[in-house]
């Protein structure tokens, strides 16, 4: 509960960007053994990200949206819940989808166009990619009512980022939150901007966290590149949905160091000088630089996790380059439980025409 | 058996699913301490709890976007839009996810979803309680459309849409919410997807749905009192699956069809009805598909709304166009 604090432009922070502990660790002794596994995923996350966009830039995906610097903030969140608590994704959250074991293919696949939302998410209870901004706030309230229905201690997360809060949507659904009292974390992702707007021009509110005022909801601003201090906030946020206290929001400040996405140029809108200033504040290095200066790095870690994301990359390759499409007769099998007599008679049509191209 | 009005109707199918089913929730705005504006919720919330019928906030985005959260969890949401022209804020969460929901997990996530909403004009309603959206949902692929006419039809089909997997657009008739009618509880009527014909004849085909059933079937009694016409009446009762063989069958026998629907006449119902049938019944036709509908204005005031409504006179009249063509 001390570290939830309201209205506040501070943020929360347990490591500064030098790597040096700016609040004692203490009061969660096992963050130090669970750190260099976070660390691992975040390298993960990482260089998947390259390997997507290098898949991108080779023709073999049609898009992807970076989601370079982001991931002290998804690996922080995603290590703080339990493996059947509901996620809510946008669709920039490679760190939240590895660190759930979502395998690369059905994230790589969607973005080369094969079918939409990927595959392999719901089995990790988490919601196919969310492109619409921030409507999946609301399913993500749906779901934490739900869970309190079947009691099952869920918490669902949303997660938005600073563009989404100005939707219609995300208001409507940290509203709904606060007055059913949902087990819901509102996981924002402030990345400074939304493609090319900045957050000045998204919103006059002193931070995003401050809007949780309003709401009448718990809501803390915390260093989003600090991937202990988003994993501490989301673990009392969800310790306090899970007894009953409903939703937070959380506000991790942090940067998209790359393109909005791939078809994206950000020398457009914003300066070099800008990026190299966050490029210091860099959430991996800085875990890095922490467990070496307390005497938990060895360069067993850096083996390990470099190994372990090659892999990753060696997987996503092998699953993206030149897959074949599904049958294009597939379009007809998921519009309804059954297909309509007007679904039938269309599907015969492509079937013919497809025929006739051989 | 008893005679019930159509809200009395659906508040039956909702307290029958909601005993049958406990993953049925009801909820919308102020269906739960007040019993609906239309009082079509009354009673249910007293009788099962506040975690299976219950208000919301003034959210129609968050009704439909929560609904979908709920369905991923394994409930069966039978969420309600105040009024017609409210959808349109969920315009999204249906048209985005709702409908597509199924599709964006590849078969995987069914969303057995009803979004019940009082739709269509004749009671003298201010602004923005009197639109025709069916073709809205009609030409969003993935959900199913469904108009019941009458109490009855009203009780079975709304029965049959909280069973069904997919998510359906039911749209009630207000017009018609105080018209009394046999209900039998626990028995169904022909289900979703399939159109009845109300009155058989020779003359002329009518297609008409929801609340135009009963004009239609007036029009038909007068046309024959007056004019020795036969029009066949035939209910779609549901406009996603479309019963197009009903349809045909009919204009088969007579030669001509009139499409009769409340909302505005451009790429409306009869538009489509028109495009089947000159399509697959050329041969068969003695006149083209004429339309009696709406004009394509917005909703009129509430005192001149008769005037905008295609009535029994409309109908007639077109019907009468209808039977002009004549083969020489």
């Amino acid at each position: 509960m001390d570290t939830l604090i309201e209205n506040n432009l501070q943020f929360l922070q347990f490591i500064d960007e030098n790597g040096v502990a700016t609040r004692a660790l203490e009061r969660d002794k096992s963050l130090s053994n669970v750190l260099p596994g976070m660390y691992a995923t975040m390298v993960a996350a990482r260089q998947v990200d390259e390997e997507m966009i290098n898949l991108q830039r080779q023709g073999q995906l049609a898009l992807y949206p970076s989601a370079r610097g982001q991931e002290g903030a998804q690996v922080g969140c995603a290590s703080a819940l339990r493996e059947t608590d509901w996620l809510f994704p946008q669709y920039r959250e490679i760190g939240v989808f590895l660190h759930r074991g979502i395998d690369v293919r059905g994230i790589g696949l969607a973005w080369r166009g094969t079918w939409h939302g990927g595959d392999g998410f719901l089995e990790r209870a988490v919601a196919p990619m969310s492109i619409p901004i921030g409507t999946q706030a609301l399913h993500a309230v749906g779901a934490a009512m739900a869970s309190k229905w079947l009691a099952d201690e869920g918490v669902t997360v949303a997660f938005i980022g600073d563009g989404a809060t100005s939707e219609g949507d995300v208001h409507e659904a940290m509203n709904l939150a606060a007055v059913k009292k949902s087990p819901c974390i509102f996981f924002v992702q402030n990345n400074q901007w939304a493609i090319s707007t900045p957050l000045a021009d998204q919103t006059a509110a002193p931070s995003l966290a401050s809007k949780g005022v309003g709401y009448g909801m718990s809501a803390v601003r915390v260093d989003g590149n600090d991937v202990v201090a988003c994993h501490v906030a989301v673990s009392e946020a969800a310790a306090r949905a899970r007894s009953g206290q409903g939703p937070t929001l959380i506000e991790a400040v942090t940067y998209r160091l790359g393109a909005h996405t791939t078809a994206d140029d950000p020398s457009r809108y914003r300066d070099d000088a800008e990026v190299t200033s966050w490029e210091a504040r860099d959430p991996i290095a800085r875990v890095k630089k922490f467990l070496e200066t307390s005497g938990h790095w060895h360069d067993d870690l850096e083996v390990a996790a470099l190994a372990t994301a090659a892999e990753l990359r060696h997987r996503l390759r092998e699953a993206v380059v030149d897959a074949p499409d599904p049958s294009p007769l597939e379009f007809f099998d998921h519009v309804f439980t059954q297909p309509t007599a007007e679904l039938e008679s269309q599907r015969q049509l492509l079937a013919a025409e497809l025929e006739l191209e051989g | 058996m008893a005679q019930l009005t159509m809200v009395e109707a659906i508040n039956a199918a909702l307290s029958d699913a909601m005993q049958t089913d406990e993953q049925v929730v009801v909820f919308g705005q102020d269906v739960a301490r007040q019993g609906g504006v239309f009082r079509v919720t009354e009673g249910l919330q007293e009788r099962f709890g506040d975690n299976r019928c219950f208000d919301m906030p003034l959210a129609e985005s968050a009704i439909i976007g929560s609904a979908i959260g709920m369905a991923i969890r394994g409930f069966r949401p039978v969420p309600e839009i105040q009024f017609d022209g409210f959808t349109f804020p969920a315009f999204e969460q249906i048209a985005s996810h709702l409908a597509k929901y199924r599709n964006r997990s590849r078969g995987l996530l069914a969303m057995p979803i009803t979004v019940r909403v009082p739709s269509f004009g004749g009671i003298g309603s201010p602004e923005h309680h009197s639109e025709s959206t069916e073709t809205l949902w009609v030409h969003t692929a993935g959900l199913k459309v469904v108009v019941p006419s009458s109490a009855a039809d009203a009780y079975s089909l709304l029965l049959d849409s909280i069973e069904c997997d997919d998510p359906v657009i039911f749209l009630e008739p207000k017009r018609r919410y105080w018209a009394r009618e046999e209900v039998v509880r626990g028995t169904r009527r022909e289900p979703i997807g399939r159109a009845v014909v109300r009155r058989t004849g020779t003359t002329v085909s009518v297609v008409t749905y929801g609340g135009l059933v009963a004009v239609a079937l007036e029009a038909a009694r007068i046309a024959e009192e007056q004019h020795g016409w036969h029009l066949e009446v035939i209910d779609l009762r549901s406009l996603v699956p479309l019963d197009f063989d009903t349809v045909a069958t009919s204009i088969i026998k007579t030669g001509r069809c009139v499409v009769f629907h409340e909302g505005p006449r451009t790429l409306g119902m009869g538009a489509e009805i028109a495009a089947r049938a000159q399509e697959e019944l050329f041969w068969n036709m003695e006149a083209p598909v004429l339309r009696a509908t709406g004009f394509d204005t917005p909703y009129p005031p509430g005192r001149l709304e008769h005037l905008w409504l295609p009535g029994v006179d409309r109908l007639l009249d077109t019907v009468k166009q209808s039977l002009s063509y004549d083969r020489i």
